[in-house]
């Protein structure tokens, strides 16, 4: 029984070292929506990284499918409080979609089918931060949960984790995004609890 | 020297009357498609993260209103005009 209980500890200690300030843990995936949920038919779908040159790079989803996959497992943490530790998805990295990119753009500007927007500085999408996802717990994604794909930039809060995404916009100058037009924090850490502006 | 433009602090008493009266009773134009509707008519997604309405006539969003702990965000810009019925 020491050893249950000692145990059951050291795993609550874990998770709160991992709990960001002002967050509680779920274990279900909570779904908050700011309009329709957008229906994308994969033979129609496409993502599209659009630089400050006004160049387009296109991905149909047979071509996102041919890329390196990759399986991230990450926690989320939602700017209304709940946290999710140790979930499990499968997509591709922004590094690899950026490889042939050329870009001095210091900004982003995320846009999503439906018109959900989100804004965050280029690098915040690089060196392994940030995925495109398919698959989420070994299941294709749902439409509520942002399929056929989402952006997946877990080290921000998950507005920043824009669902049935479809492009990125390359920026020179920061364009802030649908919820951070409204009172959401311009950046979103979780861990210096950046909400509201101001925070 | 004159100024043409009045300071925003004369704005205080005409905005008073008008968000102490029921704002869903007002009627609200689409900026998007033009539709001209009740505020109670449009279609309400939230509270979390926010409050968004939108046109039940093309799905843009019409109004956004954000609570945080000491503000409130209001976002008006896809509505042309409201309409606020006020007694003579
Ligand atoms: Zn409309």
């Amino acid at each position: 029984m020491g050893i249950v209980s000692r145990g059951f500890r050291g795993r609550r200690r874990e998770q709160d070292d991992r709990l960001p300030p002002g967050q509680y843990l779920v274990d279900d995936f909570p779904v908050l929506s700011a309009g329709p949920t957008p229906r994308v038919p994969l033979d129609r779908w496409e993502f599209a990284i659009d630089t400050e040159a006004e160049v387009t790079h296109r991905w149909s989803w047979p071509e996102l499918m041919a890329l390196a996959q990759t399986t991230p497992t990450v926690d989320l943490h939602c700017v209304t409080k709940w946290s999710k530790l140790d979930t499990s998805w499968q997509g591709v990295s922004l590094d690899t979609l950026f490889e042939d990119v050329e870009t001095a753009a210091e900004y982003a500007l995320v846009y999503s089918y439906g018109g959900y927007t989100t804004n965050l500085p280029l690098e915040d999408l690089l060196d392994g931060k940030a995925w495109i996802v398919h698959r989420y717990d070994g299941e294709e994604l749902e439409p509520r949960h942002g399929g056929p794909a989402r952006l997946l930039v877990p080290h921000l809060y998950l507005w920043k984790s824009a669902k049935w995404v479809r492009g990125i916009r390359l920026l020179d100058e920061d364009w802030p995004g649908f919820w951070e037009t409204a009172g959401y924090h311009n950046y979103g850490d979780p861990w210096r609890e950046q909400r509201y502006q101001g925070d | 020297m004159t100024t043409e433009h009045l300071d925003g602090n004369a704005l205080a008493g005409p905005l008073a009357e008008i968000f102490s009266v029921d704002v869903t009773a007002a009627t609200g134009r689409c900026a998007s498609c033009g539709l001209s509707g009740p505020v109670a008519s449009l279609r309400v997604y939230g509270p979390a993260p926010g409050f968004v309405a939108r046109c039940p006539g093309c799905d843009e969003v019409v109004l956004r209103l954000v609570r945080g702990p000491d503000a409130a965000w209001l976002d008006l810009r896809g509505a042309v005009s409201l309409r606020v019925a006020l007694p003579e």
